[in-house]
């Protein structure tokens, strides 16, 4: 039982971690109608900034607060130079884009940092483990992820249905010209959306990387996991980016964990590890499938 | 230009007479991994390589080498190597550091009649019925260092072992390695993903698993990732590994967490020899830090190339291969021979994470196997 719960919190945590990067690029798709590939590149950046500026000033906080900038400040000036003139072509010239993009921004920060994976310290603040009610011990980093997940959610679900900003964001989705002709600067609009989402990712980016390692091309596996939460959760839904990142987490996480145990009961031990594990990787796009030919739009998709 | 000068050394050739054994150069292609996770472990490769050809003076400089970056991805690897046996003409490929993308290559490259060294991966499918007679481990057999780990905790008396490594070809040889002379309960057997990052779920199983010690095969940045996850997560249970898990390359990321952990190593930089001594203050000297398993197998590999290119011309296959199979170099392991599948035969060695002047290393502390050739040697039919 407490070995469960601590896998459930591990899939939580891993779903929570998706959720940051999904709801830039669920934004982005819906209000603006854009395939952003480069979405795993502001990751990289919001990773790399606060390893740069973490080792730089002795401060992992600061690093966070650096990853949000930097990565907000790149999302911008890639809007203001390149995305703003995609909008009105298709889906193609997007994709190539944005993965030109992709190849820049890698080239860019291993010409600025190298091949070499840099590595975070926890701070002594939220290193080690923390003993839950119900004696499950876990690591005190990974329930912060947690919690600023579930406030990140919070406020944008507030920034979306119960401010100004939100209800334009919205009016752009439903009706793009309809909005500019009522005299919204529509360009400004997506440029703030479009940071929103790239200091999102670069949040993601920078508490990844501090669990894990700050590379470069760390991006890109993260990027195709936040599209099939996108698509599980219905394109430009904020509430069905949590849900579906919550649920590939849950998926992945526990059926790592559970799968092999379980197949363990009808074959010999090692081979049950081999294909346990290699059915649990494929468990997230069989969920996708599945919510693809329940509800082809998504579980809170709008449009058929 | 180098058209060119491939053009007046052929001339040159034609003019001395083709038949004589004219000690030309060898071209050697070094396909190993120089960016993102394992990026650690070849530019070690790279660098171990160098430091002997640069050591070895005059005749290192008639070693003609290419290196490329293979990004530890198996395609790449296959394209790299096609590209060096077509247009650059190599004699020799050499570096590569993953077992499954050994598999995509080796087989290919000695079919086409190249020599293929291994400074690192050393699937077991080469080792038995695959063998060839044109491809030499110089580093092992790779489920030796998992043998001498499993010799290790049955030595030790330990009793339920959780053992983990990544689902590819040298995790799946560790597991069967370390099983092997294991005989003790397991607590828990776990097969990750190659490149994972993210152990969560997998620590979680070892915190419930109840296991005496954990075994763990992680080379690279999946070591540092789940070293430094392991030690924020409050598990205390004992870990032991094979020396890529505790490897140079890993030490300084992962930090005093790894004080104490045991591992099993055909190297290690305290080992008392000639050889070894002029390697590990060469390297440092070279680079400013110490150099890792990986290094010293690639030096060594570098070293037998050297060996047998002051025998016999690599054009004269045969002549080559035996001189290559006489293993007559001074290797920084001290002694090492070939088995009959070209395998080394060599003593593995227990050794435990150390600070040496504030800095992080390995040093011996036992023998875990003497003279320990392969379980698949048998099978090979040359």
């Amino acid at each position: 039982m407490v070995l469960f719960i601590e896998q459930a919190l591990n899939g939580l945590q891993y779903g929570m971690m998706l959720f940051l990067m999904a709801a830039g690029l669920t934004l982005v798709f819906g209000v603006m109608g854009l395939i952003n590939l480069a979405h795993g590149s502001l990751y990289t950046v919001g990773a790399f900034a606060c390893a740069w500026v973490a080792a730089a000033t002795g401060s992992f906080f600061l690093g966070l607060v650096a990853s949000l900038v930097a990565a907000a400040a790149a999302g911008a000036l890639v809007e203001v130079v390149v995305i703003r003139r995609l909008y009105h072509r298709d889906h193609l010239d997007q994709v190539l884009a944005t993965f030109a993009l992709i190849l820049v921004f890698s080239e860019g920060t291993r010409w600025l940092f190298g091949s070499f994976p840099l590595y975070l310290t926890l701070p002594p603040l939220l290193a080690g483990a923390v003993t839950l009610p119900g004696g499950v011990q876990y690591p005190l980093f990974r329930l912060a992820i947690i919690g600023i997940g579930a406030v990140v959610a919070l406020g944008l679900f507030f920034l979306i249905n119960r401010t100004r900003l939100g209800i334009r964001i919205r009016a752009g989705e439903a009706d793009r010209e309809m909005i500019a002709a009522l005299g919204v600067d529509i360009e400004r609009l997506y440029t703030i959306v479009f940071a929103l989402g790239a200091a999102l990712a670069g949040l993601a980016g920078a508490l990844v990387g501090t669990i894990q390692s700050v590379q470069v091309g760390m991006g890109e596996p993260v990027l195709i996991l936040a599209f099939v939460v996108i698509i599980i959760g219905g394109i430009g839904s904020i509430k069905g980016a949590l849900i579906g990142a919550l649920l590939v987490g849950m998926t992945d996480v526990l059926g790592k964990a559970l799968l092999p145990g379980l197949f363990a009961r009808v074959m010999a031990g090692s081979d049950a590890a081999t294909v346990g594990s290699a059915v649990a990787s494929m468990l997230i796009y069989i969920l996708m499938a599945l919510v693809l030919l329940v509800r082809p739009q998504g579980l809170y998709g709008q449009r058929g | 230009m180098k058209l060119k000068s491939g053009l007046m050394g052929t001339i040159a050739a034609l003019v001395m007479g083709l038949g004589a054994a004219q000690a030309e150069g060898v071209k050697v292609g070094m396909i190993t991994t120089l960016s993102g996770g394992g990026a650690g472990l070849g530019v070690d490769t790279r660098d171990g390589f160098l430091l002997a050809l640069k050591q070895a003076g005059d005749a290192g400089s008639t070693v003609d080498l290419v290196i490329e970056d293979d990004q530890q991805k198996p395609d790449i690897a296959v394209q790299i190597a096609d590209k060096m046996i077509q247009s650059d003409k190599v004699d020799m490929l050499t570096g590569i550091v993953w077992s499954n993308l050994a598999m995509a290559v080796v087989p290919s490259a000695t079919a086409q009649g190249k020599f293929y060294l291994s400074t690192n991966a050393a699937p077991s499918q080469l080792a038995g019925a695959g063998c060839n007679a044109r491809y030499f481990s110089v580093s092992y057999q790779n489920d030796n260092l998992h043998e001498a780990a499993g010799a290790y905790a049955k030595g030790a008396g330990i009793g339920k072992v959780f053992i983990m490594a990544p689902n590819y070809p040298a995790g799946q040889d560790s597991l069967a390695g370390f099983k092997r002379f294991y005989d003790g309960a397991l607590a828990g057997e776990v097969y990750t993903q190659l490149g994972q990052t993210d152990y969560a779920a997998e620590i979680a199983q070892i915190r419930a698993s109840g296991a005496e010690a954990v075994f763990f095969f992680l080379p690279g940045g999946m070591g540092i990732a789940f070293m430094k996850q392991y030690a924020a997560s409050g598990v205390g249970i004992p870990l032991i590994g094979p020396a890529f898990s505790l490897s140079q390359d890993i030490l300084p990321a992962v930090g005093d967490s790894a004080l104490g952990i045991k591992n099993t190593s055909s190297w290690s930089p305290d080992l008392h020899n000639a050889a070894n001594k002029a390697f590990v203050a060469g390297f440092q000297a070279e680079y400013g830090r110490l150099p890792s398993l990986y290094a010293a197998q690639a030096y060594d590999t570098a070293n037998l190339l050297l060996s047998a290119m002051a025998k016999s011309d690599v054009a004269d296959a045969d002549a080559f291969r035996a001189a290559l199979a006489a293993a007559d170099f001074a290797s920084v392991r001290g002694k090492f021979r070939f088995g009959p599948n070209q395998h080394p035969v060599q003593d593995i060695y227990v050794r435990e994470v150390v600070k040496v002047d504030g800095v992080l290393t390995n040093a011996i502390v036992g023998t875990a196997m003497t003279d320990r050739a392969d379980a698949y040697a048998d099978q090979c039919k040359m």
